[in-house]
C-alpha cells in the first residue's frame, strides 16, 4: 500500500510520515509534491501548519488543485489542522479562499472567551483536549467510543472550521465555545488535532485510517 | 477542557543532559534519546529541549539528537539554544522539532519574531524569557546570553512586545528561583500570565509537586516546565499529574 504524505512546504511532514510508518510497516509511505503521486497513491494525508494563505498559496502553485480534487472523490483521505482547514469554503486568516470541497467556512477564536473560573483563555488553543465523537466512524475505533468522555489529542491552532453541513460533523471539541475538530464524508475525514503528536491515541487513530476501507 | 500541561526539561550540553544550578555546576543526567522515551512513557505532554552548547562547532549536534527523539516519540518538541535565524528555525522544524524558542536573538533583534512566526506560524516560535528581580525589588528585569547580561528591559513589557510580534508561546524562566527548589516566582509567572493572550510556561525553581500545582493555580501558567524533580527520579510525570489532578487541576492522564 501507497500512503502518501503531501509535501507543499508546510508543516512537519517527518513527524506525520514517522507516525504512519510506525504504525503501517509494511506500508510504502511517500513524501511528495508532485501532483503524479497524489494519483498513484492508495490513501493520502495532508498536513499542514502555518498561516492559511501561505498553506493554500505553496499547494496551488505546485498544481495540486485538480488532482486533490479527484483523490478528495475517491481515495481515503486525512486531512490534518490546515490541512483540514484548506478543504473548506473560506478561512477569516488572511480572507483565504479555501479549495470548497465541503461547504463551511474558518474562523477565529473570539478574543473574550474564559474558563469555568473566570481566566481568559490563550489562542492558539495549544495542548491536550478532549475529542468528543459525534457519530460513529472507523477513524475512532479503540479510541473514545461515542457518549463518553473523549480521549485527549494535541491541538495547536487559533483558527476553527465551522462546517456548514452539520451531517459532516465526526467530533467536537470544547475550548471557550464547542468547535468542530473532526469532519467525515464518504471516503474524506478530517482532523484538526495532530495525531502524529498525540501519543498512543494518535498512533491509533493513524493506524485506524491506514485500515478504514470507505 | 483544555489540560494544564507538564513539560519536563533537558538541558543539552555536548550531547548529553546535564543540569545546572542559577545556570552554572552542570550535572550529567543521561542520554537524551533515552531521557525522552522515559518521559513520553510517564506521561509527558510535551518535552524540552534546551541546547546549552557553547561551542558552534557542536552546535549541530542538536539536529541529530531531534532526529532521533522524533523518530521514537510521538508527542511535541520544542528545541532552543542558539537560534539565531529564519534558516535556524527551519532546520530545526524540519529535524522533527515541532516549536522553537528564542532568547538572545529575539532581544537583539525582534524582527526575527516577527520574520519567523510569518514564515513558519506563531504556533511554532516560543520566546524564552529569563528573568530576575531588579535590585530595588520594584520589577523583573529580562536577561540575555544565558543569564549572564542585564538588558534592562522590564519583562511584562517584553513580554506583551513579544506576543505582538507573533510569538506563539512564552517560556517564562526565573533567574532567581532556577536550581533552588523553591518554588516558581509565582508573583512573576501570574504577572506575564494576565498580560499575554497566549500561552504562557512556568519554569524555574520546582523542587515539589506543589509548586507544579502552585505554578498554575496561583501564577496562572498554562503549562509547567521543570527539571531535576524528573531528571532525578525523586517524582515521575505520573506523580506530578496526580498530584495535580488531587489538587482539581485537568490534567491529562
Amino acid at each position: 500500500m501507497k500512503v502518501l504524505v503531501v509535501d507543499y512546504g508546510m508543516g512537519n511532514l517527518r513527524s506525520v510520515a514517522k507516525a504512519v510508518e510506525r504504525v503501517a510497516p509494511h506500508a510504502q509511505v511517500v513524501v511528495s509534491d508532485q501532483a503524479q503521486a497524489l494519483r498513484d497513491a492508495d490513501r493520502v494525508i495532508i498536513p499542514g501548519q502555518g498561516a492559511m494563505h501561505d498553506c493554500m498559496r505553496e499547494f496551488m502553485a505546485r498544481g495540486l488543485h485538480d488532482a486533490l480534487l479527484k483523490v478528495a472523490a475517491e481515495k481515503p483521505f486525512l486531512g490534518i489542522c490546515v490541512g483540514m482547514q484548506m478543504l473548506f469554503d473560506h478561512s477569516e486568516e488572511g480572507d483565504t479562499p479555501g479549495l470548497g470541497i465541503l461547504p463551511g467556512r474558518v474562523r477565529r477564536f473570539p478574543a473574550d472567551m474564559f474558563d469555568a473560573a473566570g481566566v481568559p483563555l490563550k489562542v492558539p488553543h495549544m495542548g491536550w483536549n478532549e475529542v468528543l465523537p459525534v457519530k460513529p466512524h472507523p477513524l475512532w475505533q479503540g479510541i473514545a467510543e461515542q457518549g463518553t468522555a473523549g480521549e485527549r489529542f494535541y491541538f495547536v491552532h487559533s483558527y476553527y472550521c465551522d462546517p456548514a453541513d452539520q451531517a459532516a460533523v465526526a467530533a467536537r471539541t470544547v475550548y471557550g465555545l464547542p468547535f468542530t475538530c473532526a469532519v467525515a464524508q464518504a471516503n474524506i475525514a478530517a482532523i484538526q488535532f495532530h495525531p502524529e503528536k498525540s501519543a498512543a491515541a494518535g498512533l491509533r487513530l493513524l493506524a485506524n485510517f491506514i485500515d478504514w476501507q470507505p | 477542557m483544555l489540560a494544564k500541561r507538564i513539560i519536563p526539561c533537558l538541558d543539552v550540553n555536548a550531547g548529553r543532559v546535564v543540569k545546572g544550578i542559577n545556570f552554572l555546576e552542570l550535572r550529567d543526567a543521561g542520554d537524551p534519546v533515552e531521557v525522552a522515551r522515559r518521559y513520553d512513557e510517564q506521561g509527558a505532554d510535551e518535552i524540552t529541549f534546551l541546547d546549552i552548547t557553547a561551542s558552534s562547532d557542536e552546535r549541530d549536534i542538536i539536529l541529530h539528537i531531534v532526529e532521533q527523539v522524533a523518530n521514537q516519540v510521538f508527542i511535541p518538541l520544542t528545541v532552543g539554544g542558539g537560534v539565531r535565524t529564519v534558516a535556524d528555525v527551519r532546520r530545526l522544524l524540519n529535524a522533527g522539532a515541532d516549536k522553537v524558542s528564542m532568547n538572545s536573538a529575539a532581544l537583539s533583534n525582534p524582527d526575527l519574531v516577527a520574520e519567523a512566526s510569518g514564515k513558519v506560524g506563531n504556533q511554532c516560535i516560543v520566546v524564552a524569557i529569563d528573568a530576575k528581580r531588579s535590585a530595588d525589588d520594584s520589577r523583573w528585569e529580562v536577561f540575555s546570553h544565558g543569564g549572564r547580561k542585564n538588558t534592562g528591559l522590564d519583562a511584562v513589557e517584553w513580554a506583551k512586545r513579544v506576543a505582538s510580534l507573533g510569538a506563539g508561546e512564552i517560556l517564562l524562566t526565573s533567574m532567581d528561583r532556577d536550581g533552588t527548589k523553591s518554588g516558581f516566582d509565582l508573583a512573576l509567572t501570574r504577572a506575564i500570565a494576565d498580560a499575554v493572550s497566549i500561552p504562557v510556561i512556568a519554569s524555574g525553581g520546582v523542587g515539589s509537586l506543589a509548586h507544579l500545582a502552585d505554578g498554575v493555580q496561583q501564577g496562572r501558567a498554562d503549562a509547567v516546565l521543570a527539571a531535576s524533580i524528573f531528571h532525578y527520579g525523586e517524582h515521575t510525570v505520573r506523580e506530578a499529574k496526580e498530584f495535580m489532578r488531587a489538587r482539581g487541576i485537568e490534567v491529562r492522564l
